[in-house]
């Protein structure tokens, strides 16, 4: 049996008006949407046209291509909203039809997204997100109002006069009737910040799609890679260096391409980048060249911040910034998920945001209490084990399948990579508990900082492995409604674990844990 | 401070014998495919998994229950679980979100139940094992009345 404790959130089916339509100029949009989902059969029909030399291959592509054209037009004459005082409301499907219902004050973060398509239209994507933990379930989504409409709807859903004091804004601003409200800039691009572009790796993924995308299409077109006569002249060329040097021209290739990526990547991202404060509340960043973003943050769903520096981006000294705040979960690589709060920047600018962001800048200058050497001498211990695993199988490999000797000597370099890396890890433990802030900092290869407000912290796990019971460590672990949904201090001391839980959030702990 | 039930020792037993027991499955299939093969791997795999079950069934549930720990008052809910790798979860009454009380087949056969704390933190669910029946009704009763008196949406 499940009990539901929160509030009760029973549907309103009301037959009434106000139910409104998308755009309709999404009827241009919707089909060319729909024929790209479907583009990977289509391609693979008409090439498997070309080389069979008639067949009905024709006759299916058009049945494809028909059949995605009527599902995006349906598309438009099935779905429709409204906004009610209390709820915002979606219906849509064809056959199964689906109302969804969303409360309005649960309405976390507002996202509005406009691809090139829609920008040809005029169009633009609203996504409402309230803080549902389900991966599954996409919330509302309304693909295609015109960018007046998803404007005024942003500033519908988001700007009301607040009804429920906000914490940390004065109550005189408060009370102020939305159109008055001003908006202050907190940052913006500078073009200099570019430079920062090729050390994100984000290129690395660019390189792993076309190489998926590639790959897809080879298959699914049954063409002959060894036949196309600059692959396979490369290939020539290659195998007439010797192994090394052709190892040293792959490498470089690809660090020039990622490089390139990387940069583009950088630039379709984070053009026209602007953060802004709303004096209602909101913080609204704004981004993208190709596909512009505007997303909006309720402030009193801002649980903190993260300042996240990877090791190459860590090196020329840049870092970012991400938003921890209810409804907004954070996803894979730099631009996933609307939590960007400042692109790859100087460390300084970075630090400066983070902490106007969050209006203390205490807790990122803060200095961390070091977690000592047991555990930095646990980051090196494990860092050993895996190398050395590692370096074992290569080496069943080099006895057993009978691989040459010198996988195993470059094998034998992971140790030594380890242990570097296992001194930055150690390096970069530590926490910092102030008046109101909960910080932890640790990683290598992507080094964070976590700024997490000490009221946003709604429980805590304490784990300890045999291991770490040894030595009498714990990891302490924050559970939070939003970002990441834990945050870990890894391997403090027992008393100093109970110690920071006890401080951060008094009257809890104590019931428990009486040393 | 509670212990879970003395027969949450025995629902353990069962659960970790289930899994063995599924562990056997491919090796048996193995045995019978390649029934012409010398018998010293089938008898390594055999004896080291006879030796491995053994010991997990004899000390894991005794460490458990050791380890095992519950309790719920006015304003948090708590737990310690684990053997080898232990977690002790804290939540605060006024985050909760969900109490959720399950029995599946094994726990029926125990007369157990299993009360599980959700908070608005997909990291923070803290689940109690190997209660006895009525008292995981008891708790959830409980816990519910307690959180019915809080306010706010708990994040």
């Amino acid at each position: 049996m499940t009990t539901a404790l929160g509030p009760a959130e029973e549907a309103v089916v009301d037959a009434g008006d106000g139910w409104r339509r998308l755009s309709p100029r999404m009827l241009a949009v919707h089909p060319v949407m729909e024929l790209r989902r479907l583009i990977f059969p289509l391609v693979a029909v008409l090439i498997g046209l070309r080389n069979d030399d008639g067949g009905d291959g024709g006759w299916w592509a058009l049945g494809i291509g028909g059949i995605g054209i009527a599902l995006g037009f349906l598309r438009y004459f099935t779905t429709s909203f409204r906004i009610t005082p209390v709820y915002v409301q979606v219906r849509r499907g064809l056959f199964r039809r689906r109302t969804l219902t969303v409360p309005r004050d649960r309405i976390r973060t507002v996202d509005v997204t406009s691809n090139v398509l829609h920008r040809i239209f005029g169009l633009a994507r609203v996504t409402v997100g309230t803080g549902q933990t389900d991966k599954k379930n996409d919330g509302v989504k309304l693909d295609g109002l015109s960018a007046a409409a998803a404007e005024n709807l942003h500033r519908e859903l988001l700007h009301r006069p607040a009804v429920e004091p906000i914490p940390g804004v004065d109550p005189a601003t408060r009370s102020q009737p939305a159109e008055a409200a001003s908006e202050t800039l907190l940052a913006a691009l500078h073009p200099a910040w570019i430079r920062y572009g090729p050390f994100t790796l984000s290129g690395l993924v660019t390189i792993g799609v076309l190489f998926g995308i590639g790959s897809r299409l080879v298959n699914e077109s049954h063409i002959d890679l060894a036949k196309i006569s600059v692959v396979h002249d490369s290939i020539d060329y290659l195998r007439d260096r010797p192994l090394p040097v052709a190892i040293l021209l792959v490498a470089a290739a690809v660090v020039v391409f990622t490089a390139i990526a990387s940069t583009v990547g950088y630039v379709l991202a984070f053009w026209n980048f602007r953060l802004s404060r709303h004096s209602s509340g909101t913080l609204h960043v704004r981004r993208g060249l190709l596909t512009a973003r505007n997303t909006t943050i309720e402030e009193r769903r801002l649980r903190g911040v993260e300042l996240s520096e990877p090791l190459l981006l860590r090196a020329v000294r840049g870092a970012r910034v991400l938003a921890i705040a209810t409804g907004l979960r954070v996803g894979r690589g730099a631009d996933r998920g609307g939590s960007v709060l400042l692109p790859p920047a100087p460390r300084a600018v970075a630090a400066d945001v983070a902490g106007t962001v969050i209006g203390d800048a205490g807790p990122l200058a803060v200095a961390l209490t070091r977690h000592g050497a047991r555990a930095g001498l646990r980051r090196f211990t494990r860092a050993a084990t895996v190398s050395t695993i590692l370096i074992l199988i290569v080496l069943a490999f080099v006895l057993l399948a009978g691989a040459r000797w010198w996988a195993f000597w470059t094998a034998l370099t992971l140790l030594p990579l380890g242990a570097l890396l296992a001194l930055d890890r150690a390096r970069s433990l530590g926490h910092a508990l102030t008046a109101d802030w909960l910080v932890s900092r640790h990683g290598s290869l992507v080094r964070r900082r976590y700024v997490l407000r000490t009221d946003a912290v709604i429980g805590w796990n304490m784990t300890t492995s045999l291991f770490q019971r040894r030595v009498g460590l714990t990891t302490l672990v924050a559970t939070t409604a939003g970002g990441r949904q834990r945050y870990s201090i890894l391997d403090v001391p027992d008393a100093e674990a109970i110690r920071v839980a006890r401080a951060a959030v008094p009257g809890l702990l104590e019931q428990f844990l009486a040393d | 401070m509670h212990r879970v039930s003395p027969r949450a020792l025995w629902y353990w037993v069962a659960k970790a014998a289930v899994l063995w027991v599924v562990l056997l499955v491919p090796q048996v299939i193995w045995w019978f495919a390649d029934s012409d093969g010398a018998g010293l791997p089938h008898l390594i795999i055999g004896v080291a998994w006879l030796v491995l079950a053994a010991v997990h069934l004899a000390v894991m549930p005794q460490w458990r229950y050791r380890v095992h720990r519950w309790e719920a008052t006015d304003t948090a809910v708590y737990t310690q679980t684990g053997w080898l790798s232990q977690e002790r979860r804290i939540a605060p009454i006024s985050r909760v979100q969900t109490v959720d009380s399950e029995r599946g087949p094994i726990e029926q056969l125990f007369k157990l139940a299993n009360v599980t704390v959700t908070t608005a933190s997909a990291a923070g669910p803290i689940k109690i094992d190997g209660l006895a029946a009525k008292d995981a009704d008891q708790l959830v009763a409980d816990l519910t009345t307690r959180v019915g008196r809080t306010t706010g949406d708990a994040t």
